[in-house]
């Protein structure tokens, strides 16, 4: 499989520990431009994207905040509720209409602490979209599409 | 084929961002043989030497044209040509994306910055035949909005999905950011009756066909071209030679069974 495909929480959760989370979970909508989350805030819930793109961006001061990744069907939007210090990495808002579930941060916890399997398969979930959006960031920073090295001589 | 520049006249000249230019070219008097997509020439900016450059338009459908980016004192040259300058053209050479092949296929393709230019008349070709080819898409990506080449044609493109995502957005920007091989999961493709043609920066095409390989599709049947120094184009030189393939013969077109592990090799 893909990994940009089992790293959507139908593949990446076993069934089972699939329905306890949507069991917690409400679908919600937000009109295009809400903001999810603000960098340095409590990092309170997350959400996985049912319809619509969400964009991740960081606060750069004096200067307008720039996005850096653009998320859409089936991504996890939102890790930092999982590890300490529960504070957004970076913010989100809406890009276009967005459906979604959304999940309680210090329910889902709670659960991952109640039920060990559950835990260790919600921290595997959440640790292998973090490492793909760690190689995609890198992969970025190689200048993807730019000019790699002029061979011709100026 | 010529193994000497063959003059022809800029009939046409499109600016497509800040540092590149589309040229139009139709001979002077004797006319080469028709180029396919994906082959490549030898353009020749007399006084200054000549660089390889894949054909953008064909003449079979459009006339012939290539899309330069001003890198060099060659391409320098090239880019500020203007209609009625003459350049040198030598070719066809190389191989070409072989479209028939992906006929009742779903056809992908995936284009990093200015590798959309040799990948425009493939898309044309493809969806000239709507019948021909399943669903046809078309995923973009370029460092920054002010990178992305035919902006207003690719709009007008009628495709099963079309995606265009940026490294770095300017305030404007209202589309996706991020790496090209996200827009994947958008697309609407069967990986394994699927071909996919790749061309842009080699670590745009390493990152991107091993996403399509993960996907399931053939690796003989994503189709990769490859960037390399062609100087002699005749497979005489050695410039462009990479491991045992030289590329001006057996690419610039090449399955990604074949390119794969000699992309693998550092400092090859």
């Amino acid at each position: 499989m893909p990994p940009s495909m089992a790293l959507r929480m139908n593949h990446a959760l076993p069934h089972d520990h699939r329905e306890r989370l949507l069991h917690v979970g409400r679908e919600v909508s937000f009109p295009a431009g809400t903001r999810l989350f603000e960098e340095g805030r409590h990092a309170d819930r997350f959400w996985i994207i049912r319809d619509g793109t969400a964009a991740l961006d960081m606060h750069v001061p004096g200067r307008p905040t720039p996005v850096v990744e653009t998320l859409g069907i089936g991504d996890l939007v939102g890790w930092s509720w999982l590890y300490e210090p529960y504070v957004w990495q970076l913010g989100a808002a809406a890009v276009t209409q967005l459906r979604a579930y959304e999940f309680d941060a210090v329910a889902v916890r709670l659960m991952c602490l109640d039920d060990p399997a559950f835990g260790q398969a919600v921290e595997h979930w959440v640790g292998r979209v973090l490492a793909h959006r760690l190689n995609a960031a890198r992969a970025r920073l190689v200048d993807l599409y730019g000019m790699y090295e002029t061979k011709e001589p100026r | 084929m010529t193994t000497v520049p063959v003059p022809h006249r800029v009939v046409g000249r499109r600016q497509e961002t800040g540092d590149t230019v589309t040229l139009r070219l139709e001979p002077v008097d004797t006319a080469l043989p028709d180029f396919l997509p994906g082959q490549f020439a030898m353009v020749h900016c007399f006084g200054r030497g000549e660089i390889p450059v894949s054909v953008s338009s064909v003449q079979a459908t459009g006339g012939l044209a290539h899309t330069v980016r001003s890198v060099g004192a060659v391409s320098d040259g090239l880019c500020a040509a203007g209609v009625g300058d003459i350049v040198g053209i030598r070719g066809p050479y190389g191989t070409s994306w072989e479209l028939q092949r992906a006929r009742g296929r779903d056809v992908l393709v995936v284009a990093g910055g200015i590798g959309l230019a040799p990948l425009r008349p493939l898309i044309l070709g493809a969806l000239a035949e709507p019948a021909a080819y399943r669903r046809v898409n078309v995923l973009i990506g370029a460092r920054t909005p002010d990178d992305l080449i035919a902006r207003k044609e690719v709009e007008s493109w009628v495709t099963a999905y079309t995606g265009v995502t940026v490294d770095q957005p300017d305030a404007d920007w209202r589309g996706d950011v991020g790496v090209v091989s996200q827009l994947l999961g958008r697309a609407h493709f069967d990986p394994d009756d699927t071909t996919a043609f790749v061309c842009g920066p080699e670590p745009m095409i390493r990152a991107t066909a091993r996403e399509l390989a993960h996907r399931g599709v053939p690796r003989d049947r994503i189709r990769v071209s490859l960037e390399r120094n062609m100087r002699c184009a005749t497979g005489h030189c050695g410039h462009c030679q990479l491991g045992p393939v030289l590329v001006c013969q057996a690419g610039p077109v090449v399955g990604w069974d074949l390119a794969e592990p000699l992309l693998s090799v550092r400092e090859l």
